[in-house]
């Protein structure tokens, strides 16, 4: 049961797709990670995703507790490079062609036509995972208040979501 | 440059763009481990914070330019801000400095994560409080995708194309890649040049 191509593979491809952020990325990682190979359950990837948020650093660094269950420490290592690799490759290739690439008229309406899609993929991935998260009106209150909250008051996101573990903790904790 | 007349170390040193002289590996490693250890919810601003006030390794205006391309790629916005300024300072050695840097902290953080909630995820407590983390997750990504469409939307129409991708994703269950080349491809050519040269006189 070696998992290892198999994490190289799955990663590698997750890599490309995270266009406009990691949650791009998400509905496919359900599907690879949960349904096709079942490293985790569906709760387990939105656990993990979550508390990720907390964490310093790139946002999607639970991809390293997928690739620790799935194979150890040389999953996790190889996990972090395959997510990282590809697109860091690609950055550094487009710097280089940046300045020449500056007057091409239609690096504008890539730029322009990306937007609204990688927006699009950011809110789906939102959906993917809210089918999971919001599970009644107490999970609904708490990302509804978080969002007024972040839209309203520059508040460290990190905190909010630590809140949602308090408020997590009073609303679901058996009396 | 208000930041140099009103703080009077800085106002000594030329405004111009940074003059900077050659940054060593392990320093841009250092600097970048600074920030994945302490960037807590966001690295954007604490990337401004270190590279832009702290280090001045890269202007204001450099700043904004490189977040622009980071945004436009495929790959998070915090490695690929660390490539893209790890090449500035020191080319490819310098960029992977920085991103295994920036990625160092976090990840050993993870990893450990991911061991502990393997062992009490089930724990009656940790369970209450992930429900409510998952939640306030979910908030979290909808003011990013707010934020993102105050941002960087060209125009009203470019909610059809946000409207399109999710329906494709999440209705029609196509794959993220059909979608973004097929979804991507309208966008792009709906927002194609034209009238260059009417752009090129306004400008």
């Amino acid at each position: 049961m070696n998992q290892i191509p198999a994490l190289i593979r799955v990663f590698m491809y997750l890599s490309i797709l995270t266009v406009g952020g990691g949650m791009a990325a998400f509905p496919e990682m359900k599907i690879l990670t949960v349904d096709v190979h079942k490293w985790l359950t569906f709760p387990q990837l939105i656990h993990l995703y979550s508390v990720g948020q907390m964490a310093p650093g790139p946002n999607m660094m639970m991809i390293v507790s997928i690739g620790q269950w799935a194979g150890g420490i040389l999953g996790a290592l190889v996990v972090l490079i395959a997510f990282f690799a590809p697109t860091g490759l690609l950055a550094f290739i487009v710097a280089r062609l940046w300045k020449k690439l500056e007057k091409w008229p239609w690096r504008i309406s890539i730029q322009k036509g990306l937007a609204p899609v990688s927006i699009g993929l950011l809110l789906a991935g939102c959906f993917t995972m809210a089918k999971g998260a919001i599970t009644g009106v107490e999970t609904a209150a708490i990302a509804v208040g978080v969002l007024l909250i972040l839209l309203r008051y520059k508040v460290n996101p990190a905190l909010l979501v630590l809140g949602g573990a308090v408020l997590g903790v009073i609303s679901f904790m058996p009396k | 440059m208000s930041d140099a007349a009103v703080n009077p170390v800085l106002g000594a040193v030329p405004s111009s763009a940074p003059v900077v002289a050659q940054v060593s590996i392990g320093r841009i490693f250092l600097e970048f481990l600074i920030i994945g250890a302490t960037s807590f919810g966001g690295v954007v601003p604490y990337l401004r914070g270190s590279l832009v006030s702290k280090c001045h390794w890269v202007d204001d205006k450099e700043f904004v330019e490189m977040l622009s391309i980071s945004q436009s790629l495929p790959g998070l916005n915090a490695t690929n801000m660390a490539i893209l300024v790890g090449a500035k300072l020191r080319g490819a050695l310098g960029s992977i400095a920085a991103i295994i840097g920036i990625c160092v902290p976090g990840a050993v953080l993870m990893y450990c994560v991911g061991i502990f909630y393997r062992i009490h995820g089930e724990h009656i407590w940790v369970t209450a409080a992930l429900k409510g983390v998952a939640a306030a997750a979910v908030g979290l990504i909808l003011s990013t995708v707010v934020g993102l469409s105050e941002k960087s939307l060209a125009g009203k129409f470019d909610f059809v194309f946000i409207a399109l991708t999710v329906i494709a994703v999440n209705r029609l269950h196509q794959s993220v890649p059909r979608t973004l080349i097929v979804v991507g491809i309208l966008a792009i050519l709906f927002h194609r040049p034209r009238n260059k040269q009417r752009e090129s006189i306004g400008q």
